[in-house]
């Protein structure tokens, strides 16, 4: 009688939406927070099982991904060096935010978008080119026009999936794996030996497109710009995350997204075409990965290599963003700075080998990520919580 | 239209098998069209191959007309892309041509969708139970890695690929339990079983190998001479040297197409997946099967990711070794509707497609990348219905209740 009941929860045919409604209700932030903990303390226990201080080994990945710079009490050149490792983090949680945001905003309409990776790399190869061509245009028009093209090809790239969802019923999961992988490996001819967009100018072993012209370059905020220091587009990136809150809350397309992503059958019942919901959905999530791929290009890669093409993994932690932030503004903006700090401070660059080694956490790093999806995914700790609470009740009876 | 219907006689099922024959005949012709062009034939005027690229489109629209949409289309496009291949082919030089279609090519399609059959085979299983695997990725990565661990230790490839099996039935029951049990999002499970692979295999191996490569002379699968071909120069160098693995790929095709559709239990396993509430009703164990096809699908994905690290691998782990060929088999499930046979022919044409790839640099390098697309745009226009639609089973990725 204490086993778990998801039935209660989510009745027949549950969709994401209605799933991930129903587990706000009965979980709140209880849910992600206490999964995370217990990722985490699987994690250190697998740490344990290796021979390796597992608090020693988180303190040293906290460390490395410059989050000590928010102590006081750290100063002098920890203080400097902690502010470059930060900026890092804050890069990286830049891009897992936008491409979050559009994973989220996919799955409110009750979307799987798998294929933010692949509008990523669309917003990348775009600005490359546009950012690469038309030297000598005017700075800040440049900068515009890169960006508003990588939106626009990311928004493109995504609606097709969204187009043949609604017309043909090809299931998006599906079409956005597809996808992701032409763009990988288009993006692998253009930039590769022989590619269209092949830099010939480099002496680097690795084929890589060529640079950005400097008049593109983002405008660095924090640390230095030689260091890559963090640039404008993490406000780019806050101020996406307001319009992602406003769009869903306070307009007409929110709300019919909502209303399709809870039940498609009943939207369509109350006069809203949910196949132009579901194209403009994913039109609306793949301009915020296109987004990601311009803002990385201009504020910090300047260039991107073959290599960074297929080993790119943004798009798909991305899932884990949206996934552990429940696809809620504030879920989405933490879920997406543990990330970003758990990918800094695992770095090779970051982490001490003599505490843990790197390329063991970067691993680790996996691990927990899967996990959190497993069990933030199957409201695990949601469902343990509510087969508690009438015990409670009854108790407090 | 229905004039042609109507002049034709007899009831509607020998109509449809007439046309049926006519686009098979006519995408016969297409492959004749581009196959005319290239060694040992190697016609030099453009000529041949459009004529044949023409009457297999004529077929393919003449049984499209008369019902037989999907492969009368497909004749269609079989015509045109014969054509294309043949012209480009026409215009190559004969130097380049002998060099990349030999017999060989044959043998290297076969290295190339090997893995790709025992991921889609692997897939069937799972799908047609009802619980979608996009999780394949990762279970062939399990095996990939723990087979090499396995063949390592335990001095026999025979013992890599029962520790790779386990491997990946291991993370294929993870998937079970929270799509079967917890009812918890398919997709979702699966994504989080990719990254969990990824992360253990990568783990483990600089865990276990102290950040060096497996070391060199690890027991591998073995080849299969066959006896007798040795004077037949083709079929010698095409089918004589085969891995086993590539063998076993062939023997599951055809007993997976026995069980799943010649058996009562395949007959189970399908009507879980299609409606099982009703297959609940007549008393099969819906939770038994669908774990069941779940972790077989585990164990023969891992398999196929064996293959590529103890098979053709030659004994070697690289982290993330699959590289999306769980995805490519994936994609072949999808494009073969969801059948053995049809899974198998689709993982034959890619892998033919990334042999193909491995050649092309003979022309341009580039170009042999962009090559590399070809499976995922196949399955993209596949799914989009363009030639015919694919239709997975009614209760694909929908957890079951019981009442």
């Amino acid at each position: 009688m204490g086993a778990p009941r998801h039935d209660d929860l989510v009745g027949d045919a549950p969709t994401v939406a209605t799933r991930l409604a129903l587990a706000h209700r009965a979980g709140g932030l209880a849910g992600p927070v206490l999964t995370t903990l217990l990722a985490f303390v699987v994690g250190g226990l697998i740490v344990l099982a290796t021979g390796a201080n597992p608090f020693s080994t988180y303190r040293a990945i906290f460390d490395g991904s410059g989050l000590n710079w928010l102590f006081p009490w750290v100063r002098g050149a920890d203080r400097a060096f902690a502010a470059g490792n930060l900026q890092q983090t804050l890069l990286l949680t830049t891009a897992l935010l936008l491409c979050g945001l559009a994973v989220g905003f996919a799955f409110r309409s009750g979307l799987f978008n798998i294929g933010g990776q692949g509008q990523y790399l669309v917003g990348s190869i775009l600005s490359v080119w546009i950012g690469s061509s038309l030297v000598g245009m005017n700075g800040p028009l440049h900068i515009l026009l890169t960006i508003a093209a990588a939106t626009l090809g990311g928004a493109l790239y995504a609606g097709l999936a969204g187009l043949l969802k609604a017309t043909v019923g090809a299931h998006e999961v599906i079409t956005t794996i597809m996808l992701n992988w032409i763009a990988v490996w288009v993006g692998s001819w253009l930039f590769g030996d022989g590619g269209a967009l092949q830099s010939h100018a480099g002496g680097g072993s690795f084929p890589t497109s060529p640079p950005v012209a400097g008049s593109v370059h983002l405008p660095v905020f924090w640390g230095s710009a030689e260091l890559q220091g963090l640039d404008i587009g993490f406000f780019v990136a806050l101020a996406c995350l307001v319009v992602y809150a406003l769009t869903l809350s306070r307009t007409a397309l929110g709300f019919e997204v909502r209303a399709v992503g809870f039940n498609p059958e009943a939207s369509r019942y109350a006069g809203m075409s949910v196949a132009r919901t579901y194209v403009v959905a994913m039109a609306v999530a793949g301009a915020f990965a296109g987004l990601a791929g311009a803002v990385d290009v201009l504020g910090w890669q300047f260039s991107v290599g073959v290599n960074d093409i297929q080993t790119s993994q943004i798009g798909f932690i991305a899932i884990a963003v949206a996934v552990l932030g429940r696809n809620r503004p504030l879920g989405i903006l933490l879920a997406s700075l543990l990330f970003g700090a758990l990918l800094n401070g695992t770095a090779t660059r970051n982490l001490d080998p003599a505490v843990f080694r790197p390329e063991l956490a970067s691993n680790l790093t996996l691990i927990i990520q899967g996990l959190v999806i497993l069990f933030v995914g199957a409201d695990v700790l949601v469902l343990w919580l509510w087969s508690r609470r009438p015990r409670r009740a009854m108790a407090a009876a | 239209m229905s004039t042609w219907a109507e002049r034709l006689d007899g009831p509607v099922w020998s109509r449809m098998r007439d046309a049926r024959t006519v686009a098979v005949a006519g995408i016969v012709l297409g492959i004749v069209a581009a196959l005319v062009a290239l060694p040992p034939v190697t016609a030099r005027s453009p000529l041949y191959p459009v004529l044949f690229g023409i009457a297999a489109a004529v077929l393919g629209l003449s049984a499209a007309l008369r019902g037989a949409r999907r492969p009368g289309w497909g004749a269609v496009a079989a015509g045109l892309l014969g054509i294309t291949l043949g012209i480009l082919a026409t215009r190559s030089s004969t130097g380049n041509l002998n060099l990349v279609f030999t017999a060989s090519l044959i043998a290297s399609m076969f290295v190339f969708s090997t893995p790709l059959v025992f991921g889609a085979i692997a897939g069937t299983f799972s799908e047609r139970s009802g619980v979608v695997n996009i999780g394949l990725e990762g279970m062939m990565l399990m095996g990939a890695f723990w087979g090499v661990y396995g063949a390592d230790k335990g001095g026999s490839w025979m013992v890599g690929l029962l520790v790779a099996m386990l491997a990946g039935g291991l993370l294929a029951l993870v998937h079970a339990y929270f799509a079967i049990h917890l009812r918890a999002d398919q997709i979702v499970g699966g994504t989080a079983v990719n990254f969990l692979a990824l992360g253990i295999t990568g783990y483990f191996f600089f865990q276990l190998y102290h950040g060096q490569d497996v070391p060199v002379g690890v027991s591998t699968i073995p080849d299969m001479k066959l006896p007798g071909l040795e004077h037949v120069h083709f079929l010698n160098q095409a089918f004589g040297d085969l891995n086993l693995m590539v063998w076993l790929s062939f023997a599951l095709v055809i007993v997976s197409w026995l069980v799943l559709f010649k058996t009562a239990i395949g007959l189970r396993i399908r009507a879980c997946g299609e409606h099982p509430r009703a297959a609940d009703t007549v008393g099969i164990n819906v939770y038994a099967i669908r774990y069941g096809c779940v972790v077989l699908s585990g164990v023969l994905a891992a398999l196929g990711g064996a293959y590529l690290s103890i098979g053709f691998g030659g004994g070697a782990f690289t982290d993330n070794m699959t590289a999306g060929r769980g995805f490519i088999a994936l994609a072949a499930m999808i494009f073969g509707n969801w059948r053995p046979f049809g899974a198998f022919g689709a993982a034959l044409l890619f892998g033919f497609s990334t042999a193909l790839a491995y050649r092309l640099p003979a022309y341009s390098s580039s170009a042999a990348t962009l090559f590399q697309a070809l499976p995922y745009v196949l399955t993209l226009i596949a799914v989009a219905g363009v030639i015919g639609r694919t239709s997975p089973p009614a209760a694909d990725g929908k957890p079951y209740r019981k009442q």
